[in-house]
């Protein structure tokens, strides 16, 4: 790791960490294990300077360079014009980023975007693709989960991610289950009623009003 | 002059019954465009150097090493040396670069000398003030002493309530792109028909030049109004870069530190009284801070505003840190914990049940029957009687369980607005004005409005909003908003539909102050047989449509909205004295509301305030670092806000009623954000024996009020 490296001689800062651990494609990303890392093989430096990396978005590569200590959120916002996911607290506190890797829920802001190479990213504008609607976009509808909106796509896909793991959950569940996520205008009781509904949709096979299964 | 009364209640169609919000599929599929989510062909990032301390000069400040950063476009300096810095977080230079991480960079390379001065930023400590305290005056009225001696119970007691941030999720900021000497801006705003002049004025060109589009926003809750110097520097920037789209929003320190705060409140308070619950005197002394200006006094005692006997100190506080601005309901959530909190000490004190010292002195109050009404639906909807107890009452576990009210008074009236309502040959209704939809619903209040008008249905209506180039309507503060534009719109309509009643008549052979459209149909008043299509009727248009306005005037709204709405929440909540957290059971909100439009949006509004306010009296806090001067908590994780399960459950009774009906709309965003954080704080004191006298409610204030040195209960 750079860090390690004496020519690195820079104080500490966030900003400076960042560029520090993109250096090594290797590197440990916030929430990389170092098991993955082995995984991607070959330790090969990159940067401090823009690289091209390749993505997977929604099942379709996508190529675009990017500067190592960047995250998948910024980089998908900027970049890929995916700007379902928001930037909030881009510290990994309050979920508006949240969007699904490898078919775990994550934080956008906290993955590199060269960390996220040669994993699957989903984002919520797969929810509504190719002419489908995953049944929980209606049930926030429906439900009235959302007022300005902007925290929505996190919980949307935060939810997503619940159910997949959950898809009979309790009330109490969804009030633990969704705990990652944070609303200002304070939509939780539409979320709430949302997230039911929609597991219902998905077990039933039904979907809820609207939605063409995805 | 035609009828614009609203229909009867028992005749709407549209109006009054739940609808889904239009927008709700745009922002659940993330389709939706936010102003943070605009990216334009060449865009350069804004990012902005602010100081690191609270009060200090500028020595020296040097870019020249910025401005040779890569992807550097332009770097703008605004407190250039000499400049006297009030508060951490004060702007000092700007820059614009190809990506964020190389603004960022660069503004790291500007070398800025500092002469640190001393600040002053915990106006808690009022005695530390000195002369950064500005007296009010006292207001008197009637004899308080005299008062105070007669009285059969006198409560005392003290209260703080802090500075909180708005913490929207949505930054402060926009993006900005010259086209020529053309401007189009996409800012996060509460004011889509007045920022762009608030922006020409400050780059002194003309407001025409710019054009204004905002389809959403992520959260104002009053911080969003001015285009500010974050507008103001976005657009010199892009100046600078070439005319460069330049996006410039804070980022979430800075945000939390500059973007707008809501002021706190302190105060000493005596409420005495008779032993039959009559209050008859307030004496308070009182202190609070909105920044370097000071601030507002808060409305004290509120609601309750004819006690005979007065007494009042005031002094607002000048601190280093960033200013207030208008925050939901500006200074009632601070008047109403002050005050219902006195009120339930002085109940507490006579061992009166606070409802019936509550409802003993509803004559002091300008609402007297509507509160009452609402008041007995409260109590009936919280169990209140089977579940109020004698204050700390409560027995011998350890978990607490307690009840609390509060009530809530605010205008709401409709602000100037108009709107452009066009019907085309094809049948087509397009509905245009220059409003904001700040999550509230206000798209879909206007196109349920003008469907009702014209006999349709929502989907009929296209609604046009979120741009300068539509009829002008007002800024989205005060609850005002609903009010104004379902007025506009319904005048609007109205005034189209006679245009097109003119044109339908002869071939209905009938006179066209007969007709009414209902069901998608132009008919004969009476005589529904005598009727031809929505499509027909707009046929005989010809080439032309027809385009009128209709304008809401708050000086004579004639009937359509109206102002003065009253409130009252009860909350029920269980603490854990060994622990000292507080978890919310139960909020019941009554909310008063006159003519709802759509009940699933008002409904989320209530819901909204109420959580928004159990983050205020449980978690939220600005906290101060008293050495540096700085937000100690300026991001998500110190600055605390409720997540999905600390809310509890939520009742919200929507007062519809035909008396309150034919009053006319009346907003809603910020009554329902008033009362919850007076009930919580009333309800933990009633669960636990003691008055917590600082909220937030926090395990460690509660602790401290339980077992505190200086209080009389101790641990054994
Ligand atoms: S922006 Fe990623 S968790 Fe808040
Ligand atoms: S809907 Fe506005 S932050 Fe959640």
């Amino acid at each position: 790791m750079s860090s390690k490296d004496p020519k690195n001689k820079k104080p500490f800062s966030r900003r400076g960490f960042m560029q520090g651990v993109g250096a090594g494609a290797s590197a440990v990303g916030i929430l990389a294990t170092p098991e993955q890392a082995q995984a991607q093989g070959t330790v090969k430096a990159m940067g401090p300077a823009a690289v091209p990396v390749t993505l997977t978005v929604n099942g379709k590569p996508m190529k675009v360079n990017v500067e190592p200590r960047e995250t998948l959120l910024d980089t998908l916002r900027g970049k890929l014009d995916h700007t379902g996911a928001k930037r909030v607290c881009d510290r990994g506190t309050c979920g508006a980023c949240t969007m699904i890797v490898d078919n775990k829920v994550q934080y956008g802001c906290t993955i590199l975007a060269i960390d996220a190479q040669g994993r699957q990213i989903q984002t919520i504008e797969s929810l509504t693709a190719n002419g489908k609607v995953h049944p929980i976009v209606p049930a926030f509808v429906e439900n009235d989960a959302q007022q300005c909106g902007y925290c929505t796509p996190g919980f949307v896909m935060a939810a997503k991610g619940f159910l997949d793991k959950n898809p009979n959950p309790t009330y109490d569940q969804v009030k633990e289950g969704l705990g990652g996520n944070l609303c200002r205008c304070g939509t939780y009781v539409g979320v709430r009623k949302a997230v039911l509904e929609a597991a219902k949709a998905l077990r039933g096979g039904a979907t809820a009003k609207g939605a063409t299964n995805a | 002059m035609p009828n614009y009364s609203w229909p009867p209640m028992d005749q709407r169609k549209v109006m009054g019954k739940a609808h889904n919000r239009l927008d709700g599929f745009a922002k659940s599929s993330g389709r939706a465009k936010y102003p943070s989510d605009v990216n334009r062909e060449g865009m350069v990032y804004g990012v902005i150097l602010t100081s690191p301390h609270a009060h200090c000069t500028i020595k020296s400040i040097d870019t020249t090493a910025a401005q040779k950063m890569p992807g550097v476009t332009a770097v703008r300096v605004t407190a250039p040396a000499g400049t006297e810095i009030q508060w951490a977080g004060a702007e000092i230079a700007w820059v614009a670069a190809d990506t964020e991480p190389h603004a960022r960079d660069a503004v790291r390379a500007i070398q800025v000398a500092y002469n640190v001065l001393p600040h002053f930023v915990s106006e808690e400590k009022k005695s530390k003030a000195g002369t950064r305290a500005k007296p009010a005056g006292e207001q008197t009225t009637g004899d308080v002493d005299e008062a105070l001696k007669a009285a059969d119970g006198v409560s005392e007691g003290y209260y703080a309530i802090p500075v909180l941030t708005h913490s929207c999720l949505e930054p402060h900021g926009q993006v900005i792109e010259w086209k020529g000497d053309k401007m189009e801006y996409w800012p996060s705003s509460q004011a889509v028909s007045t920022v762009a002049g608030d922006l020409a004025q400050q780059l002194k060109i003309p407001a025409s030049q710019i054009h204004v589009s905002m389809d959403y926003m992520g959260g104002g809750f009053g911080s969003k109004f001015p285009s500010d110097i974050w507008g103001a520097e976005c657009a010199r920037l892009s100046k600078d870069s070439g005319g460069k789209p330049v996006k410039l929003f804070l980022d979430r320190a800075t945000e939390l530190t500059i973007a707008g705060v809501r002021p706190s409140a302190y105060a000493n308070i005596k409420v005495a009284g008779k032993k039959d619950g009559t209050i008859t005197a307030w004496q308070s002394e009182s202190w609070a801070t909105g920044g370097f200006t000071g601030g507002g006094m808060p409305p004290i005692p509120y609601i309750f505003t004819g006690i005979p006997n007065r007494r009042l100190n005031h002094a607002a506080i000048s601190t280093n840190a960033g200013g207030a601005r208008a925050w939901r309901a500006p200074n009632h959530q601070q008047a109403c914990f002050l005050t219902f909190s006195a009120i339930e000490d002085f109940a507490a004190k006579i061992k009166m049940d606070p409802v019936e010292v509550l409802v003993k002195n509803l004559g002091l109050t300008a609402r007297a029957a509507l509160y009452e009404r609402q008041i007995r639906k409260a109590q009936e909807m919280a169990d209140w009687k089977k579940l109020w107890h004698q204050r700390g009452d409560s027995g011998s576990g350890n978990i607490k369980r307690g009840l609390g009210i509060a009530l809530s008074t605010w205008g709401g009236a409709g602000h100037p607005s108009e709107c452009r309502i066009k019907i085309n040959p094809d049948g087509s209704v397009e509905l245009e004005q220059g409003t904001q939809d700040l999550g509230v619903g206000t798209r879909t209040v206007v196109a349920m409005v003008a469907a009702e008008s014209l006999g349709l249905t929502v989907p009929d209506i296209k609604v046009k909003i979120g741009d300068n180039a539509y009829p002008v309507s007002g800024p989205s503060g005060g609850s005002t908003t609903v009010g104004g534009v379902s007025s506009s719109t319904r005048k609007a309509a109205v005034n189209a539909l006679e245009q097109l009643f003119l044109k339908v008549a002869p071939a209905l052979n009938a006179d066209p102050a007969k007709l009414e459209a209902v069901g998608g149909k132009i008919q004969v008043k009476g005589d529904p047989s005598k009727s031809m299509t929505w499509k027909a009727a707009c046929q005989k248009l010809g080439v032309s449509s027809i385009s009128e306005t209709g304008k809401n005037d708050p000086k004579n709204p004639m009937g359509l909205n109206t102002q003065g709405a009253g409130g009252v929440q009860i909350a029920d909540v269980s603490v854990d004295v060994e622990t000292g957290v507080v978890k919310m059971n139960r909020v019941v909100a009554v909310a008063d509301c006159g003519l709802v439009i759509n009940p699933k949006t008002a409904e989320s509004q209530v819901y909204g305030g109420v959580i928004m306010n159990i983050c205020g009296a449980l978690m939220e806090e600005r906290v101060m670092d008293e050495t540096l001067g700085r937000v100690l908590n300026a991001d998500m994780e110190f600055y605390k806000l409720a997540g999905i399960k600390d809310i509890g459950e939520i009742v919200v009774h929507m007062d519809v009623h035909p008396d309150n009906d034919k009053r006319g709309v009346i907003g809603l965003g910020e009554p329902s954000a008033i009362s919850t954080i007076a009930a919580i704080s009333n309800a933990v004191a009633n669960a636990i024996g003691v008055r917590v006298p600082r909220v937030p409610l926090s395990p460690d204030h509660v602790l401290t009020a339980l077992y505190g040195k200086n209080m009389e209960r101790s641990r054994a």
